[in-house]
């Protein structure tokens, strides 16, 4: 489809700018200078603990998920808003996880290395690179027994999850048993503070699909359109039961590891040449030249800061959980025997 | 009406799992070699019963294995995962430390994960160093998951069972010589998680143990009680939730506690409940657990790993003298 020209378009571009209202409101957040109301907070954080932000890669979640079903599950990386919020789940509770509050979907547990929302089949960021992999083969493998729908699960990794064994443990599991399960490897460039080129023998995510005979699609993941249009095929393709399935999508980490790494050990030509093609000014010239007005586009950045300013009042004002939360769900079988 | 029948440990596990797969469509196994019955019959002629789709022969790949059973659980199954032996479940250890027992807690309750992570444990002769570990105690130290270490083939059969209905996330210790053990296995008595067997009864002193050691508890057992001395002989079964009530109690009746474990002795799971009882009761306490050492492979090198019926008779003696 050319959803350049069409709603289609228009709502990928919200789902970016929605994912880039929220990390940019959860990273200032995180540095304890602004409150939700824009006064010098004067204090912790709202926000603590590792904030893992996707600036810069809100194509491919948002071209992704676009073809994705409330009852598809997914599974992420612990760079996960941007999946979580494309999947389909409400962003205010999603800030109210992050300020760990006890009406976030976790309950406040979890933040955001943890974020998730089951309701809509997103199965959970994860704090261990490369986890998320056999468990969504698990999922899949599931939906292919349970034969009840072609629903499909999507696994989101990163290049540095390449190197570590469950990914080449998981994807020839897929292959095996030919699982309906897309694999989506979000190539931001780098493994926390390491470049991940010098660390990965070989050609990358794509080339280790392939030697597995899993087909693999390599992508502009900056262009949210070419994502788009990939992953309606690849997804076609799985739903379709062809088995895995696997997109390589070429993107940046505009920021550090974490929220307060300034990413000091990076060539700054390197950013400065990757903010170039920033998914979002990238998508919203598109449209414009498209022919789609510069109001509409307005509105959708400024619905999106609302929403957000909501959210963090929200946030802000929700009750922490109560302590004993602490000691429920933990486990059923022997409950109250943790003192 | 079942009757009761002599079966192995072995033969009991397999009936457990059949009688949880026809209850319940959602049972489904995963491992290598679970097809042809597993490498110690534990799923002999299951396949055979439900067909490749539920008991479904894995690639060597316990970390997709593991962390397979959890997107399984998540999506509705109820997985039983094989390990192999527990020395192997270590190359799933993310899977089942970080993923398996952390799910349902850090995403505030959205998702359960009720599997059964069987993993044989123990010394198997001649099998050395990455053959023959005693890992329970690392599990049970573990939030989240439910520790099961049966001694006999009904307590196999019932725990098993137990096991796979409960909804947590359990790590299912057999132990890897007690697969040829026979006995009496009645289908109409459930063995429940969390729940001690008394094995002897006495007021001499209180002997706790479990798996395999609990034969080598028995017989010490049936040595001191020709010496006139009456042991409390409890087989823990399940290691986490332990049986603090049973345990207790006796230790207050006997004012006496020998804890004896197949696993190193260091920081093992016998401190735990030696450290309770002393808190609880002020019994007198000793524990008996293998050195600090690998277990080595030549007759000589393992015996040292072992903890014998002399050696037990001798510390229980020893605590009544």
């Amino acid at each position: 489809m050319d959803s350049s020209t069409s709603g289609a378009g228009e709502a990928l571009y919200r789902t970016m700018v929605r994912i880039r209202a929220f990390e940019n409101a959860a990273e200032t957040a995180s540095q304890g200078g602004v409150s939700a109301y824009g006064q010098q907070a004067g204090g912790a954080a709202k926000v603590r603990g590792p904030l893992h932000l996707s600036t810069g890669q809100e194509a491919v979640p948002a071209g992704v998920c676009a073809h994705l079903r409330t009852s598809d599950y997914l599974t992420s990386t612990h760079r996960g808003h941007g999946h979580t919020l494309a999947k389909g789940a409400d962003l205010t509770r999603m800030m109210c996880e992050l300020f760990g509050k006890a009406t976030g979907f976790n309950g406040g547990k979890g933040g955001s290395m943890h974020i998730a929302d089951f309701s809509v089949g997103m199965l959970g960021a994860n704090g261990v690179v490369a986890a998320g992999l056999p468990i969504a083969v698990g999922a899949a493998h599931a939906q292919k027994l349970m034969k009840k729908s072609d629903d499909i699960t999507v696994c989101f990794f990163g290049d540095g999850a390449i190197n570590r064994g469950p990914f080449l443990e998981a994807l020839n599991w897929a292959r095996v048993y030919e699982l309906p399960v897309l694999f989506v490897c979000e190539d931001n460039r780098w493994s926390a503070t390491t470049a991940s080129g010098p660390m990965t023998a070989g050609d990358g995510a794509s080339a280790r699909a392939a030697s597995m005979d899993i087909a693999a699609t390599q992508v502009d993941g900056n262009d949210v359109f070419a994502v788009h249009e990939a992953a309606a095929r690849l997804v076609n393709e799985v739903r379709g039961g062809a088995g895995p399935r696997l997109l390589h999508a070429l993107t940046y980490r505009v920021k550090g590891h974490v929220s307060v790494d300034l990413a000091a050990y990076r060539d700054p030509a390197e950013l400065a040449a990757a903010l170039e093609t920033d998914p979002i000014a990238r998508t919203r010239g598109h449209l414009l030249s498209a022919g789609v007005n510069a109001a509409t586009l307005d509105a959708i950045e400024n619905a999106a800061r609302d929403e957000v300013d909501t959210a963090l009042a929200i946030a802000d004002a929700a009750p922490w959980p109560d302590a004993s939360a602490a000691f429920t769900d933990v486990q059923t079988t022997g409950a109250g025997q943790w003192h | 009406m079942a009757l009761s029948k002599e079966l192995s440990y072995s033969e009991a596990a397999v009936l457990a799992v059949q009688r949880e797969m026809e209850a319940d469509a959602r049972v489904v196994v995963l491992g290598e070699d679970v097809g042809r019955g597993g490498i110690f019959g534990q799923y002999r002629g299951l396949q055979q019963t439900f067909g490749a789709e539920r008991v479904i022969d894995t690639p060597i790949s316990e970390a997709a294995i593991m962390g397979a059973g959890v997107g399984m659980a998540l999506a509705g199954l109820r997985p039983v995962v094989e390990m192999r032996v527990v020395d192997f479940a270590l190359c799933g250890m993310d899977e089942l430390v970080n993923q398996a027992a952390k799910n349902r807690f850090m995403f505030g309750g959205q998702g359960r994960v009720p599997l059964v992570a069987r993993m044989p444990g123990g010394i198997w002769d001649a099998s050395a160093a990455q053959h023959s570990q005693s890992l329970e105690a690392w599990f049970a130290h573990l939030p989240g998951v439910v520790v099961v270490s049966p001694s006999t083939p009904q307590d196999n059969y019932g725990l098993l069972r137990a096991a796979l209905q409960c909804g947590d996330p359990v790590v299912y210790i057999e132990h890897k010589t007690l697969w040829g053990l026979r006995g009496e296995v009645d289908e109409d008595i459930a063995v429940p998680l969390g729940k001690a067997a008394r094995v002897r009864e006495g007021n001499a002193l209180t002997l706790v143990s479990w798996s395999r050691q609990m034969q080598a508890c028995a017989a010490a057992c049936d040595a001191l009680a020709a010496e006139g001395i009456a042991v409390d002989l409890i087989d823990l079964r399940t290691l986490w939730p332990w049986d603090r009530e049973t345990v207790l109690s006796s230790c207050a009746r006997t004012g006496r506690l020998l804890v004896v474990h197949e696993a190193v002795q260091a920081a093992g799971f016998g401190a735990e409940i030696a450290a309770s009882a002393a808190e609880a009761t002020g019994c007198r306490i000793a524990r008996l657990g293998a050195p600090r050492i690998p277990v080595g492979y030549a007759p000589v090198l393992e015996a040292q790993s072992r903890v014998g019926v002399e050696a037990i008779a001798a510390a229980a003696k020893k605590l009544l003298g």
